[in-house]
């Protein structure tokens, strides 16, 4: 078991990273064009305290912006859910939102909220996360089996009863599935405000002035935490999603 | 008690069938008004659909007396879902009266527990747990200390023991019907409304849910209401069928099916008696759907 969970991956990743290395060595490709594992470590050790403070900033940001995506998206998705006007309303608008190139949001931003660098980023990552939860709430509510509502309702139940006692649990496996798609989302939403407008925070800054120096294996070094902390707020939601929606997985195996 | 009549039996046209059979359910219908726990009174119901309206129920009258187990048969589709939701309460007919212990129904009630073709378990709940949700809502209807027994002692009757705390996905379809039937009877309601609960289920397992019916009634006497489109399921569990009409439905037949002296088993469905029984509301049926039927001594 443990086995399986843990040395697997472990694995698999040594093998990715060997590969990589291999991959450079034998193409004898230089910095410019593709880091090589062995020339991150340096990188790492030299910036050790930028990666901690940046990380931390790219990090509390995209969380905090995924906590708003998660909080006004299962708003909006439990108003759609719940009633077809504020579906037929909304949808549009949702998606034309989500259409538009965020890219094209950070200056705006920029503009409307000068010098608010931390909000800024967190609305990004907000923006551009809230879209799957609030869609797949949605979803989840107005699919439910009407003889679900009924066995409830026969008995007297009221409606705020129903939601929580049947439509909220059975919803929740929908919401986490979206909750690991806007992680990555989130990060994305970060990085976005961080390179394109570089307030000197985040590892997008880093990122960015390893560009402006030519460091390329610090370039590298910066995807790499960027893709751990990645892999760690995904596994947070796995974690939370055994605990709160764990009756949803099948018996596999 | 018994009361198949002749005249419905024998071939006859659908014209003269149905007004026969309204006369005959006419002046029965009288006579069990003061006794009735259930009375639906010329109930009309007209959906509003996209391609306009849809008259589903035409002044259907129906009486359940208290302790009675009415099956009502009909067409696809002619209504029969839709009586079971005006009866509990989840619909308002456009005109007519549903009447449940002498009480105008406007509205859900805590007297009534139902079940369904699907079980719509909660999968994330175990089955003790599952069994246990009307209480959650209507607690005041079994003392709080017997909650957990009674949900235990029920579960066991329809051979559930040691299931209580597995989750829905671990039972067979026929098992969690079982634990939905449980679900319905929890609260000690006065009346179940069964809306084809063993349509989904293979021919062996419907059996055995029938016999786990008539324990469960044994022991928890109940008034029932139950759609089925199996006329054999509807003679073996019920003292009364009625026979909907097609698309809007009226009821056009009922038929009394004897009460037995002893505990009614499957070898009981093959009586010349039953026999009959199974004719005539096979003949009902096609009346019902606008077929003539064939021609039976
Ligand atoms: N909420 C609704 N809105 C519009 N039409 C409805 C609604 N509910 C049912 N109907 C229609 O009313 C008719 C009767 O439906 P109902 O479910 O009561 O039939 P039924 O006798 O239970 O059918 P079945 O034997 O297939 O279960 C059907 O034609 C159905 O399409
Ligand atoms: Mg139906």
């Amino acid at each position: 078991m443990i086995m399986r969970k843990v040395l697997v991956p472990i694995f698999a990743i040594v093998v990715f990273l060997v590969f990589w290395e291999l991959l450079v060595w034998v193409n004898q490709w230089p910095n410019y064009k593709m880091a090589s594992p062995s020339d991150l470590w340096p990188a790492y050790v030299k910036y050790d305290t930028l990666f901690f403070t940046y990380g931390w900033q790219t990090l509390w940001r995209t969380v905090a912006g995924l906590l708003l995506a998660v909080v006004l998206g299962t708003a909006l998705g439990v108003l759609m859910g719940v009633s077809r006007t504020a579906r037929d309303a909304l949808y549009p608008l949702l998606v034309g939102f989500n259409a538009i190139p965020k890219a094209t949001v950070v200056p705006i931003m920029a503009l409307m909220f000068v010098g608010q660098h931390d909000l800024n980023t967190i609305l990004l990552a907000f923006m551009i996360s809230f879209f799957p939860i609030a869609v797949s709430v949605s979803i989840g509510l107005s699919t439910l089996e009407p003889e679900y509502r009924d066995i409830l309702r026969a008995l007297g139940a009221s409606k705020l009863m129903i939601f929580r006692k049947i439509a909220l649990p059975k919803t929740l496996p929908e919401f986490f599935g979206a909750l690991k798609v806007s992680v990555t989302l989130a990060f994305i939403g970060t990085n976005l405000v961080e390179i394109i407008e570089p307030h000197g925070r985040g590892l997008g800054h880093l990122f960015d002035s390893a560009k402006i120096s030519s460091d390329y294996p610090l370039m590298f070094a910066v995807l790499i935490v960027l893709a751990l902390m990645g892999i760690l707020l995904y596994y947070v939601v796995v974690a939370l999603e055994r605990i709160f929606a764990g009756w949803a997985e099948r018996g596999a195996d | 008690m018994r009361k198949i009549d002749n005249d419905h039996a024998a071939p006859i046209t659908s014209g003269a069938a149905s007004s026969g059979a309204s006369a005959t359910h006419t002046d029965s219908s009288t006579q069990r008004m003061e006794n009735a726990l259930i009375d639906i009174r010329a109930v009309s119901h007209t959906f509003q659909t996209d391609s306009g309206p849809l008259q589903v129920l035409d002044k259907l009258d129906l009486s359940i007396a208290e302790g009675q187990f009415t099956a009502v048969v009909g067409p696809s589709g002619c209504g029969k879902s839709t009586l079971t939701r005006l009866v509990a309460g989840l619909l308002k007919p456009d005109s007519g009266e549903v009447w449940l212990h002498g009480e105008l129904v406007k509205g859900p009630r805590a007297s009534v527990g139902m079940a369904f073709q699907n079980p719509v378990l909660l999968e994330w709940r175990s089955i003790l747990r599952n069994v246990m949700l009307p209480l959650e809502i209507v607690p005041e209807r079994v003392p709080a200390a017997e909650h957990e027994e009674r949900a235990r002692s029920l579960l066991s009757l329809v051979g559930l023991e040691g299931f209580e705390d597995k989750k829905p996905s671990e039972l067979s379809g026929g098992m969690r019907q079982r634990a939905s039937l449980c679900r319905a009877l929890i609260h000690k309601p006065d009346v179940i409304i069964l809306d084809e609960p063993f349509g989904a289920l293979d021919a062996f397992t419907r059996e055995d849910l029938w016999q786990t019916m008539h324990a469960l009634r044994a022991t928890e006497p109940f008034t029932a209401l139950l759609i089925t489109h199996d006329l054999r399921e509807s003679v073996f569990l019920a003292d009364e069928v009625v026979v909907l009409s097609d698309r809007p439905a009226r009821a056009q037949y009922t038929l009394s099916v004897p009460t037995s002296s002893h505990e009614r088993t499957l070898d009981d469905l093959y009586t010349t008696e039953a026999v009959e029984m199974l004719a005539i509301l096979r003949q009902q049926i096609q009346l019902a759907q606008g077929r003539t039927p064939a021609s039976h001594s």
